[in-house]
Order: structure tokens, then sequence, then C-alpha cells
């Protein structure tokens, strides 16, 4: 009670902050930069995503933030406190699940919550968690019986278990079937709605804008977009995007694509041309008169709305799931 | 709300991985009861050994024969001086005894048997000669629990047990742990370090017990081997040879950042002892070159001390030294081990 004071100032500060976080590794072909000098405010309550593809640095991100790596250079606050300093206190307080734990495959589910809730001073009951979790059934069985979905569920109730305020995944759906990543979104949800923290990687931009209040994009160690998903699609120009290609070869030129009505934004790659639209209604009639007039025929034609994926590939001009192999 | 002490979870999470592991407790229990058994049955007590003599042709090969037929151990053949040779050189016999004014033997110094074929067949022919013996002597066999060979090996198991799965048990387990990122995931949460080290060496400890009663309870039934000492002085005893080597295997573990780093390392590490610490012979059969090396091992100070206790029922205060050396090896290594310990 004594140090309401400072409780209170850092109950004001923001949940995770950084700036200019840097980290190289050393590997034999030189220096790799993984992070080059990566700002973050992350508010209380807030679910936020940090999206990218593979290789682009969220994971080394995620690690500083949770104090399990140490930046070369930068600085970290995490609500309110510094690693090296609160590292107790901040563990008592986070819940942290990593992009790939292997637990003992000879405890079972309950055991294995029971371990972890003996870590936390205070926290849930294991038992209840299971269930949170939807794994109640399995309570005993063995973690080697376990699917994949199965044990990233767990991974995520061992990292709620010590009734976290803020909770940090690294990509807790990449390789789960369909059923199982909704299953893993319903439990953020409702970690969501008690209004606690989440700062998660993926590099699925349909999780980012399903579950996300803000995402920010991170390509080559740095963030190079920050907003809400809607904010960031709206920026395109176009809530919608058409895509098409041409029989045989054919090809349309950009400016001609770009001067149709309700067009904002064209792009043209080997596979086809995709453009950003407002209005799709208007715009599919002019494309289609402008094909038939030039004699080509679409051999692909498809609308959509428009997802953070344009967003990477507008920002980057490469594909989000350009290497979409499981990380190691 | 149930309260949880995170020392008593992780120890009961250890107790519980290992006794559901089918090769892990067969590695720790089963595989030293079986190399005592199949070790014992190999160097049981066996009727005496024949020992083979060859005699060339001669006039008086008959009647050397049936002197060294005077005694039950030696078979006696008569054959050609070229048979002989042969019948030497591929071992078929120990000794050849050439007859005459006086004696020659054949054979290769570099054979015990044959060494031993000698020694007999000149003592027989030397009597037979009227030799007359100037002093009395008496045969004592020791055949009597306590000074055979699987009393000997019996506590050299016990020791070899204590090195083997103190190091398997602590450094594999962490290894296994860091590689499935397991390590890293309980320094993410406010787990004491100092707890997690404590229940892999409790859990080291407790697995001790069983062993110790396998390898000794077989020993007293099947062979008769007995425990001279207290029990207490024995478990005492083996306590510390297990924490020494719970230590070494820490160290081990310290950095290694695969399943086949630790091995190796583990192996490299137990080969010296394995060969020289003296489990299936004594140390002292090494050469005195040699005998520094020997003498720095801890598993060497562990297996004579066990012999002590075990065989001769010393105490534990006599073995003081040998605790110490232990005591300073197990020490080191923990130290060392957690200065350079890497959790992720």
């Amino acid at each position: 009670m004594g140090n309401a004071l400072v409780d209170s100032g850092r109950d004001s500060r923001p949940a995770i902050y950084c700036q200019a976080l840097r980290k190289q590794y050393r590997s034999r072909s030189g220096t790799v930069d993984a992070l080059k000098g990566l700002d973050l405010e992350v508010g209380r309550g807030e679910c936020f995503g940090l999206l990218g593809p593979n290789g682009a640095g969220k994971t080394t991100a995620i690690e500083i933030l949770e104090g399990l790596l140490e930046a070369d250079s930068g600085e970290v606050e995490i609500l309110g406190m510094r690693w090296g300093q609160n590292d107790d206190e901040l563990r008592q307080r986070l819940g942290i699940s990593l992009q790939e734990t292997r637990f003992a495959e000879r405890l079972s589910v309950y055991e294995t919550l029971v371990l972890f809730r003996s870590f936390y001073r205070s926290g849930k009951d294991p038992a209840e968690v299971m269930a949170v979790v939807g794994l109640g059934e399995k309570a005993r069985s063995w973690v080697g019986k376990l699917s994949g979905g199965q044990r990233q569920r767990l991974a995520v109730a061992c990292a709620l278990v010590g009734d976290p305020e803020l909770l940090f995944l690294d990509e807790p759906t990449t390789g789960l079937d369909p059923q199982s990543r909704r299953q893993l979104w319903e439990i953020i949800r409702d970690f969501k709605e008690q209004g606690r923290t989440i700062l998660l990687t993926t590099h699925y931009m349909d999780e980012a804008e399903r579950l996300c209040d803000r995402v920010a994009v991170v390509d080559y160690g740095k963030v190079i977009a920050l907003g809400s998903p809607g904010a960031l699609i709206a920026a395109l120009g176009g809530d919608h995007v058409v895509e098409f290609a041409v029989a045989d070869g054919g090809a349309v030129p950009p400016e001609e694509l770009a001067a149709l009505p309700a067009v904002r934004g064209v792009r043209v790659d080997s596979a086809g041309a995709a453009l950003t639209v407002t209005e799709t209604h208007v715009a599919m009639p002019a494309l289609l008169e402008l094909l038939r007039a030039r004699g080509l025929e679409p051999a692909r034609l498809t609308t959509r709305h428009a997802s953070l994926e344009d967003v990477f590939v507008n920002l980057t001009g490469r594909h989000l799931r350009d290497e979409e192999v499981s990380p190691s | 709300m149930k309260r949880y002490h995170p020392l008593k979870e992780l120890s009961l999470a250890r107790l519980r991985e290992f006794f559901r592991e089918p090769e892990a407790v067969f590695w720790t229990y089963g595989f030293p009861l079986l190399l005592a058994v199949g070790l014992g049955i190999a160097f049981r007590t066996r009727p005496v050994e024949r020992i083979y003599v060859d005699i060339e042709q001669h006039a008086l090969a008959q009647e050397v024969k049936s002197v060294l037929e005077r005694s039950p151990e030696i078979a006696v053949e008569v054959h050609s001086p070229r048979a002989c040779r042969d019948r030497l050189r591929l071992g078929k016999t120990a000794l050849v005894v050439v007859p005459g004014q006086s004696y020659a033997f054949l054979y290769d110094p570099a054979r015990p048997e044959s060494v031993l074929a000698r020694a007999k067949a000149d003592d027989l022919l030397q009597r037979a000669a009227g030799r007359r013996d100037a002093v009395a002597t008496e045969d004592r066999h020791l055949t009597e629990p306590g000074s055979r060979y699987i009393d000997f090996l019996i506590p050299g198991l016990v020791g070899m047990n204590l090195m083997g799965s103190g190091m398997w048990g602590v450094g594999f387990v962490i290894v296994d742990m860091r590689v499935r990122k397991l390590l890293k995931r309980y320094i993410a949460t406010p787990m004491k370090r100092t707890h997690f080290l404590w229940s892999i060496i409790g859990g080291r400890l407790v697995f001790m017990i069983p062993e110790l009663i396998v390898i000794l309870g077989a020993g007293a039934l099947l062979f008769g081997v007995p425990i001279r000492g207290s029990l207490q002085a024995v478990f005492l005893l083996s306590l510390a040879g297990a924490v020494s080597f719970s230590g070494i295997g820490l160290l081990a573990a310290s950095r290694a950042q695969r399943i086949e780093t630790v091995s190796g390392l583990m192996n490299a590490i137990m080969l010296p002892m394995w060969l020289l610490s003296g489990i299936f012979f004594a140390p002292e059969r090494f050469p005195d070159f040699m005998q520094p090396l020997v003498q720095a091992l801890p598993l060497t100070h562990l297996n004579y001390a066990l012999r002590a206790v075990i065989l001769e029922g010393a105490g534990l205060l006599s073995q003081s030294w040998r605790l110490l050396v232990l005591a300073a090896w197990g020490g080191v290594s923990f130290v060392l081990a957690l200065r350079w310990f890497r959790w992720n």
C-alpha cells in the first residue's frame, strides 16, 4: 500500500513500450540485422499484432519484450517496469507462449498445468483453465498423445494459468487446421474481453484482421506500417480488390487500367493484375468493356475485400506468404 | 484455494517422467542387474582347469608320463618332436617336456598357463628325483563369500551405476529439455532456477535408492555377497557418489545444445573411469606412470570406499579422504556448471 503512488504511475504507463530496438546475430556468413530500430507502444487492454513474413524479426522482437533475449541497444518497458530491475514482479504478471515448446510427453495435461500454476504466487485453478481452452476431457491424457491443435491450446493454457495481465503469443496458430485456429481465436477473444492486453505475432493476415485492434507490419527488422487493420486497408484507397488474368499471355497496359472509373490502385505481376477499387459494381463493367475492346478473354476474374495482404504487397511488392513454410 | 509448491511439483514431475519411461527404468535398474548376473555366472568358482603337457617321444617318455600323471590336473600325451611343436604353436598343449639325462621345457613364457604348467611339471619331476621340501606348506582355498571375484565385482557395479545414472539422469534430462525449449519456457515463468536444479538432483537421489537395493540385493541373494559395513554407511557413501556425479553431469550439460553433443561429452568423461577406476579389476594393475591419472578419478575413490565399506566393514570416517575427493569433484563441477549454464 505504501507504494500506491508508484503503482498508479506504473499503471498509467502503456502495457508495452519499446524504442529503437536493435539486434544483430552473428552467423557464419557475417552478421544479420534481425532488428533495425523497432519502436512500439501497446496500450492496456489492446490486442496488438506483429504481422510480417517469416524472418522479419517478429520472434526476435517478442522475445526481447518477454525478457528472454537481450537487445543490443534500445529501451524496453513492460507494464511500466524494466527487465533487469523487476524481473520476478514482471514474470508474475506475464503469460508467455513460445513459438514451439515441446512439453514433457509423459505428464498429463492436468499435471502440466498444475506444474506451471505452482510457479506463480497467484493464478487460476488449473481445472478451470483446462475448461477454458477446451481440454477438460483430456485432463488425464499424456501430452505425447495430444494433437497439434491440442498441444497449442495447452501451450496457451500454460500461459493463462498464472492469470496474467499481459499475454505474449508467438505464432499461436502456425501449422494448425482451420478448426483448431478458430478455437484458439475464441480463447484469445475471451482473454481480451476481460480487459487484458495481448501481443501476438503472426504471418496470417486474416488472423491479424480478426483479432487485433492494431497491427504493426514488420519487414526486415522495422515497422513499415502501423494502425488498425481497417485503417491500413482504407489507406489503400479502396475496400475491394478485383483480380484477373487474361488468356494466351495477353496484357493490358497498367495506365489504361488505372484510368478506369472507381480504380484507385493497380498492381501487375506475372500471375495477372490486381485492382484496388472503391466500388466493384462501377469498376467491373468498365474492366470487362476494356477487355472486350482489346479482344482479350478473361481467364480468371475474382473480386474480394481488400486485406492486410494487399497492404503488405503494396508496401513491399512481395507477398506475405511467399515462403509459406513452418518456422524452424 | 489450493496451494502449489513449485519444488514439490517440479520433483513430482521428475519422478513421474522417469517412472513412466520404461527405457530409463531398464537402463537404471535392469541393466546392472543383468550385468551382475551375467558376470557372476561367468566368473563363478569352476572345477580345477586341466593343464595340458606333451612329452617328446623318447625311451624315457612313459616313465616321465607316469610321474606327471601323479597330479590329477595334468593331462599328458606323447608325440613326435614335430607334432609336439605344432601342438604347442596351436595352443593344444601348454608345455613340451623333452626327456633325457636332464629335462628341457619348451614353452612360451608369455602364456600364463605355460608358465604354470612348467612350474607344476618341474615340481613333480624334482620330487620324483628325490627332492625333499625344505619347509612344510599348506594350501587354503579361498572360496568363501567376501573374497571371490563376484564379491569384488558387486561394489564396482554399484559405483559404475552411480556414475552412469548420475551423469545420464542429469545431463541427458537437462539437454533434452533445452532442445525442447522447455528450459526457455520455464524461465519465462517466475520459477526459481534453484528449485528447478534441486528437483533434478533430488530426483536423481531418489532413483539411486532402488538402484542400490537391486544391485546389492541381487549380489546377496544370488551369490551371497556380504555387506559387512553398516547399511547407513553404504547409503551415505552412495549418496556422496550420486551427488558428485550429478554435478559432473550438470557441468557436461551446462552449454550443450544437442543431445549428440552431451552424449559424446559424457561418454568421453566416463570412458577413462570405466577402464581405469576399478570396476572389473583392481586399479593397481595399471603401471606406475598411469597411477596419478587413475588416482585422480572420482570413480576410483568411490569404488575403493564402496569395497572397504561393503567387503571389509570399514566405517565412513576411515574413508574421509575418498569422500573429500568426491566432494571436490562434485563441488567444482557444480560451481562451474552454474556459472556457464545456458537456459535458452
